[in-house]
């Protein structure tokens, strides 16, 4: 086991891997715990698609793939909060079209452009060698933001996770958290995206927050779970892929998912067990 | 000598697609009132409540709140379905009522934590501090729904069907509670579909279908026309309920 992590960090493109990977799957965690208990799961997978959808753009262009995604995805961020929030239209039909016009909009272009190598195949599903030291730096800048808002906002964003209405009506500017909250969630997509893959990276936000909650009964216990738990699965899905020699983003999804059938199984069992003790649930 | 009056509303109207939801309502609170708007079902309560607190725009018309601040207002509304089954514990839920008045202050203090005990405690509901919100039974997250309003305010509370889930027996307990908190002066505006126990409590009555029958004190509403279709009713339901 010692032998096989020492060969592991003697890979420089791995430790890189695992540094990024580390902060974006802690704040994938925090942030998902919110996004799922607030039925915006689809707003991270709708986000991740138009992420895809810009990498396109900015390699046919032969941009720096941040610098244009960030921006792009920031803005879809925005829209998609305010087509959730619209009653007019539903919601989560509207994210479909959006998130499945970005995926056609992104194939388009590079097959007119590049063609469908490898690098697409690399965004779609992921590549630990993309991760270069701008990647690093921008990805520890980024998480290190979303960490210190969102301790710093914590209480705030508890109260419009749990009620919107009452948090708005008790003078909580709630659109102000929501809005940060997307943003954030824009912020890690588009840094995780190329290493977990476009269609990959909304298992990082969802899965931590689903599985937490199986077992815990307190919202901060079920955050500090996911969290946790949400490293723990991306070290051990990296591994994996490691040892295994198969696909990085795929291998931490399977461990995720593992991990979401033992949480299930506990929540079960403690129900169960409460049903037993008090004659309730 | 005149009381204050803390919330004045003029011809607010509140539109849907299919038309009003609310037409043409005006109002007034006065500082220790305890107005209770009835009405039967779809007839506009909530979405009134609603617009008074801002939470959806109205067409028309115009709300002034002129004592409380927006974060001095207590509100329970109806619970939504993601609430109950939502992984909070009951101290964390209580305490968010404190959250509207801290600005950008992030964290909870002594005093939050200590106010956030002390309303557990009035609704008799210290016990469950620790429990998960969503092992709780309905009339228990009712109650500790109240606790968090409580939390929010000191002046004026608003209440969207408070009895929803309680029994017969807990419900009265509420009534009492909210009538010693009304005593003491805390301003109430309550939405109820239980005529009876709105006479009992309120000393102002709003009767609303959509836009109002009736709004004016309490005993003129029992000798109105409409208050008394509406007892009868009441008393008629209340029957039907029993058989």
């Amino acid at each position: 086991m010692f032998e096989l992590l020492r060969e592991l960090f003697s890979f420089d493109f791995i430790v890189r891997a695992l540094i990024v990977g580390v902060f974006v799957a802690l704040c994938a965690a925090l942030l998902g715990v919110s996004l799922v208990l607030k039925r915006y799961s689809m707003i991270g997978d709708g986000l991740s698609h138009v992420g895809f959808g810009t990498l396109a753009i900015a390699m046919s262009l032969g941009l720096a793939p941040l610098q244009v995604s960030i921006p792009l995805v920031l803005l879809a961020a925005f829209l998609l909060l305010r087509i959730s929030e619209s009653s007019k239209i539903k919601g989560d039909a509207a994210i479909a079209l959006i998130s499945s016009s970005a995926l056609a909009i992104g194939v388009l272009v590079i097959s007119l452009t590049t063609g469908l190598n490898a690098d697409v195949c690399n965004y779609m599903f992921g590549s630990i060698l993309a991760m270069k030291m701008g990647d690093l730096y921008v990805s520890v800048a980024a998480a290190v933001v979303v960490l210190v808002l969102y301790i710093l906002f914590y209480n705030k964003i508890f109260a419009i996770t749990f009620d919107e209405q009452f948090a708005r009506a008790t003078g909580v500017r709630a659109g102000l958290y929501n809005m940060l909250i997307a943003f954030l969630t824009a912020l890690i997509i588009v840094v995780g995206m190329r290493m977990m893959g476009a269609m990959l990276i909304s298992s990082l936000i969802i899965f931590p927050a689903l599985s937490s909650m199986r077992a815990f009964g307190s919202f901060k216990r079920v955050v500090i779970c996911s969290a946790v738990l949400s490293v723990l699965c991306f070290f051990v899905g990296l591994v994996v892929s490691f040892v295994f020699d198969a696909p990085t983003g795929a291998s931490i999804v399977i461990v995720n998912l593992a991990a979401f059938c033992l949480f299930a199984l506990v929540g079960f069992v403690r129900r169960r067990f409460l049903l037993a003790t008090h004659g309730e649930v | 000598m005149m009381k204050e009056t803390v919330l004045s509303c003029d011809g607010i109207s509140v539109k849907y697609d299919a038309g009003y939801a609310v037409r043409d309502v005006g109002f007034s609170v006065e500082a220790g009132d305890c107005l209770c708007i009835v009405g039967e079902n779809g007839s506009g309560k909530s979405t009134l409540m609603k617009a008074l607190l801002g939470l959806i725009p109205v067409q028309g018309g115009r709300v002034r709140f002129d004592g409380p601040k927006k974060n001095e207002i207590g509100y329970l509304a109806q619970q939504t379905v993601v609430q109950k089954d939502f992984p909070a514990n009951v101290t964390e839920v209580v305490l968010s009522g404190r959250m509207g008045r801290h600005g950008f202050m992030p964290f909870y203090s002594k005093k939050d934590r200590a106010a956030a005990g002390e309303k557990l405690r009035l609704l008799n509901a210290d016990h469950l501090a620790d429990k998960s919100y969503r092992d709780l039974s309905g009339g228990q997250q009712q109650r500790v729904l109240l606790a968090r309003a409580l939390c929010a305010t000191e002046k004026m509370l608003f209440l969207d069907e408070p009895v929803t889930g309680l029994d017969p027996l807990m419900s009265a307990e509420l009534y009492t509670l909210l009538s010693d908190l009304n005593g003491k002066g805390l301003t109430i505006v309550m939405i109820s579909h239980d005529v009876k126990s709105a006479v009992r409590i309120g000393n102002k009555i709003l009767h609303l279908r959509t836009c109002p029958l009736f709004f004016g004190a309490t005993d003129d509403y029992c000798r109105s026309e409409a208050g008394q279709t509406m007892l009868e009713k009441g008393r008629f339901a209340a029957e039907a309920h029993h058989v």
